[in-house]
C-alpha cells in the first residue's frame, strides 16, 4: 500500500464532554497548532497522525457542539466546518464522531444529525471502560449495523485506546460510500426532525444497549455533598482559598528565579556591550520590560493548572452552578465565575478564559469587569505603599491593620465588578432571556497528559499575545524616558529633561485635584505596560539606583512616606483598583471583542471611575486632616 | 398530573409530555428539546442552587443539566407518582 501524498482531513466532532480533546492528545500528541479560525476569536485546533501503515492525517478537533441548529458561535464553526461551509476552511473527508458511550441517549441523537450530511465518517465509542465498568453493556455489531457506519470502541486516557479507530480510519477512503442510511424524506422537515432523531435513538438504544442504572453511584454521592447549599459552598470556599494559597505561596521561588535570571541577564548585556542608547534600550527597555511580564507566568501556571484540573474533574459546572444565581442578580452569568477567578492572576488569561461564555451579552459584561479583579501586578505597589503608610498594629486584637488594608482593596475590586455589571445589566435595552443550560458532567479523574498539553499550549498563548505588544510599548516608553538627553550642566535627574518628564509635569495639571504629585504622574506613564513597573519608575524619578523592585522598594518607603501626604497614598491605593493601567489587557480586550469601540469603553469606564474614586478618597482625607 | 418541571417537587420522577415554546421560534426550547427534553423522557429534579432555589439541577437520562427556573418552566412533565425512582432500563 503506498502512502497518500496528500494526508487525509478529519475532522473530530462530537458533544462537549464526550472525550474528544482527550481524544485528540492521544490522536495526536505533541504534534498539534494552535491557532483561531479566521475572523473570530474561536481555537482552531490541528495536528498530525501517521497511522503505522504509513498514511497521513491532518485531524482538526472541531470546538464540542449539541446540534448542528447553533446556539453558540462554537457551535456554528462546528456545523460550518463539517459541511465545508466555513470560509478559508476546507472540506473535511471524513468525521470521526466522539460520543461518551455512558451518555448515548444524548449522543446518539448528534450521530444521527451529522449523518445526515451525508459524509464518510466513523463513530468513536469513547470512554469504553467507564462504560464497562458501570455494567453498561453495548453490542457494537448491532450498532454499527443500524446506524450503517463504523463503530469502534476508544479509550482516550489509555495508551493505545485509540488502535481500533486508527485501523479503522485506514479502512476509509476519500471515495468510500457516503452512509447508505438516512431518514425519510418527510422526517427531514424542520419539526418532524427532533421527534424523529429522538425516536430513532430511542430505537437503537434499546437493539443495541443495555443499562443497569441511569447514573454512576459516585456521581450521585458527589453531587449530593458538592451541591449541598451549606457544604457545597464551603467547599467551593475551601478549594478557593487552596488555590490563592498555591498560587501566591509555590509561585514565589520561582518568580525570583526568573527576576535573577533576568537581572544577571541584563548585567551581562550591559557589561558586554559599550554603553550608549543600544545597550540602554536592551537592558533598561527589552530585558527589564519583557522580563517584568515573564515573572507572573509562575502564577500563571500554577492558576491554569488548577482551572484545568478542575475542568476536566468535573467540577468547574458545579461552581458556575452554586454561584450562578447570585452572579445572575449582577448581570452576569454562573459561567462568568472561571474567567473572573483567572483574572486573579492576570487579566490577560482571565479574558481569553471568557471563550467558555457561549451567550454574547454575559460574555462582554465578564470582560468588561475582568480588570477589576486584583491582578498579580498591583500586588507590588500595594505593598508599597502599604508598607510606608499603614501602621502596623493590630485591630480587634486579632487582624493585622496592614492585612486588612489589602483585604479591602481585593474587595473593592470584586464589589466594583459586581456593581459595574449590574449597572451595565440596567442600562441595555436588551431584557431578552439569556439561558443558562448547562451540562454537569460525570466526575472524572483528570488524565496528567491532557493537563500538560492544555498548560503549554496556554503558556504559549501568553508568552505570544504578551510578548509582541509589550517589547513594542517597552521601547516606546524607553525612547520617552530616554530622550531628549539632559544637559550637560543639569542639576535634576535626567528624567526631567526626557519628553516622558515634560508630560509628567504636564499630567499635574489634571491631577492635582486627586493629590499626584509629578513624581507619580511621570511613574504613571511607564506604569501603562505594566503596573508593578510603577514601583521602580518612582524609584528612578526620586533618583534612586534601584535593580530590582524589592530593593526599589525598601529605600522608597521612607522617601515617600516622608514626602507624601496619607491622603496622597490613600488616593494612589484607590486609583489602582480601577486604573486601566495595562496596554496589555486592552490588546487583549481588542483581540477577543475584535472591537475598539468596546477597548474604548473599557477604558474609559475604568479612567472614570479611577478618577472620580481617588478624588472623593483625596478630598475626604484631606477633609478629615490627612492632607 | 400535567405540572411544569419547575414545580417539580425534589426526587420526584416524572415523565416529559413536550417542550412549549414562550415566543415563536423559541431558540431555547428548541435546545431543550436537542438536549433530550422529549415526550416519554424520565426526568427528575435533584438538587436546587443555594439561593433563590435556582437554579435546577436536572436529571433527564443519563446526563444532568443546571436549568434556571424559566428554562425549566417551558418543559412540561406528568408526575410518575409517589415511590417511584428514576432507576430503569434505557
Amino acid at each position: 500500500m503506498s502512502a497518500v501524498a496528500v494526508p487525509l482531513r478529519l475532522a473530530l466532532v462530537g458533544n462537549p464532554n464526550s472525550g474528544k480533546t482527550a481524544l485528540f492528545n492521544q490522536l495526536t500528541g505533541s504534534r498539534q497548532k494552535v491557532a483561531n479560525y479566521a475572523g473570530v476569536t474561536v481555537e482552531r485546533k490541528e495536528g498530525r497522525l501517521t497511522a503505522p501503515s504509513g498514511r497521513q492525517y491532518a485531524v482538526l478537533d472541531l470546538p464540542g457542539a449539541y446540534s448542528l441548529h447553533p446556539a453558540s458561535l462554537d457551535e456554528a464553526i462546528a456545523r460550518d466546518v463539517c459541511r465545508g461551509f466555513y470560509p478559508g476552511e476546507p472540506a473535511p473527508d471524513a468525521l470521526v464522531c466522539v460520543v461518551d458511550a455512558t451518555n448515548l441517549r444524548l449522543h446518539l441523537r448528534f450521530v444521527l444529525e451529522l449523518r445526515e450530511i451525508g459524509k464518510p465518517m466513523i463513530v468513536a465509542l469513547n470512554m469504553a471502560d467507564a462504560a464497562r465498568r458501570r455494567g453498561i453493556a453495548i453490542d457494537v455489531d448491532a450498532l454499527q449495523r443500524e446506524l450503517g457506519v463504523p463503530v469502534v470502541e476508544t479509550v482516550a486516557v489509555r495508551s493505545g485506546g485509540a488502535q481500533a479507530l486508527i485501523a479503522a480510519l485506514d479502512h476509509i477512503g476519500t471515495r468510500s460510500a457516503a452512509p447508505q442510511k438516512r431518514l425519510a424524506a418527510h422526517e427531514r422537515d424542520d419539526a418532524g426532525e427532533s421527534q424523529a432523531l429522538h425516536a430513532e435513538t430511542r430505537r437503537l438504544l434499546s437493539l443495541a444497549v443495555t443499562m443497569p442504572r441511569r447514573t454512576a453511584r459516585i456521581d450521585d454521592a458527589l453531587d449530593r455533598w458538592l451541591l449541598h447549599p451549606v457544604f457545597g459552598l464551603l467547599a467551593l470556599a475551601v478549594v478557593m482559598f487552596l488555590i490563592f494559597q498555591a498560587v501566591y505561596a509555590w509561585a514565589t521561588p520561582m518568580m525570583d528565579g526568573i527576576e535573577a535570571v533576568t537581572g544577571w541577564l541584563g548585567d551581562w548585556v550591559g557589561g558586554a556591550l559599550p554603553a550608549g542608547p543600544l545597550n540602554s534600550l536592551l537592558v533598561d527597555g527589552i530585558i527589564a520590560g519583557v522580563g517584568g511580564v515573564i515573572v507572573f507566568l509562575p502564577q500563571i501556571l500554577i492558576l491554569f493548572a488548577f482551572i484545568l484540573a478542575l475542568e476536566e474533574s468535573g467540577y468547574l459546572p458545579r461552581a458556575a452552578f452554586l454561584l450562578d444565581r447570585m452572579m445572575a442578580a449582577a448581570g452576569l452569568s454562573g459561567r462568568s465565575f472561571i474567567p473572573l477567578l483567572s483574572s486573579f492572576a492576570c487579566a490577560i488569561p482571565g479574558i481569553m478564559a471568557t471563550r467558555s461564555i457561549q451567550d454574547p451579552r454575559d460574555r462582554l459584561a465578564t470582560i468588561m469587569v475582568a480588570p477589576l479583579m486584583t491582578c498579580s501586578a498591583r500586588l507590588p505597589v500595594y505593598a508599597l505603599l502599604i508598607g510606608a503608610f499603614i501602621p502596623q498594629q493590630q485591630v480587634w486584637g486579632v487582624f493585622n491593620l496592614q492585612g486588612l488594608v489589602l483585604f479591602a482593596l481585593y474587595m473593592a475590586g470584586i464589589v466594583s465588578a459586581l456593581a459595574v455589571s449590574w449597572v451595565m445589566k440596567k442600562w441595555r435595552r436588551d431584557k431578552s432571556e439569556h439561558p443558562l443550560m448547562l451540562e454537569l458532567p460525570s466526575y472524572r479523574l483528570p488524565h496528567p497528559r491532557d493537563l500538560l498539553i492544555g498548560l503549554y499550549e496556554r503558556a504559549m498563548i501568553f508568552i505570544k499575545r504578551v510578548g509582541g505588544i509589550i517589547l513594542a510599548l517597552t521601547v516606546l516608553l524607553w525612547f520617552l524616558l530616554s530622550f531628549p538627553a539632559a544637559p550637560a550642566d543639569a542639576v535634576g535627574p535626567a528624567i526631567d529633561y526626557s519628553f516622558a518628564g515634560r508630560i509628567g509635569h504636564a499630567m499635574t495639571a489634571v491631577f492635582a485635584p486627586v493629590g499626584f504629585n509629578w513624581q507619580i504622574c511621570i511613574a504613571l506613564i511607564p506604569g501603562m505596560a505594566a503596573r508593578e513597573v510603577v514601583v521602580s519608575s518612582l524609584a528612578t524619578v526620586y533618583a534612586l539606583s534601584a535593580s530590582n523592585d524589592d530593593a526599589a522598594a525598601q529605600a522608597l518607603s521612607p522617601l515617600i512616606s516622608d514626602g507624601w501626604s496619607l491622603a496622597t497614598a490613600l488616593s494612589l491605593l484607590v486609583w489602582f483598583i480601577y486604573a486601566p493601567q495595562c496596554l496589555s489587557t486592552l490588546a487583549t480586550i481588542r483581540r477577543e471583542t475584535n472591537s475598539w469601540k468596546q477597548v474604548a469603553i473599557s477604558a474609559g469606564y475604568l479612567f472614570a471611575l479611577a478618577y472620580l474614586a481617588s478624588l472623593i478618597t483625596y478630598q475626604v482625607a484631606v477633609a478629615l486632616g490627612a492632607g | 398530573m400535567s405540572m411544569i418541571l419547575s414545580d417539580l417537587p425534589r426526587r420526584t420522577s416524572a415523565t416529559v409530555e413536550a417542550v412549549e415554546d414562550r415566543v415563536p421560534n423559541d431558540a431555547i426550547a428548541r435546545r431543550l428539546r436537542e438536549l433530550g427534553f422529549v415526550d416519554g423522557e424520565q426526568v427528575q429534579v435533584m438538587a436546587v442552587g443555594p439561593i433563590g432555589a435556582e437554579p435546577l439541577l436536572v436529571q433527564i437520562g443519563y446526563t444532568r443539566f443546571a436549568l434556571r427556573r424559566e428554562e425549566a418552566a417551558r418543559v412540561r412533565v406528568r408526575s410518575n407518582g409517589a415511590g417511584q425512582t428514576g432507576v430503569g432500563q434505557a
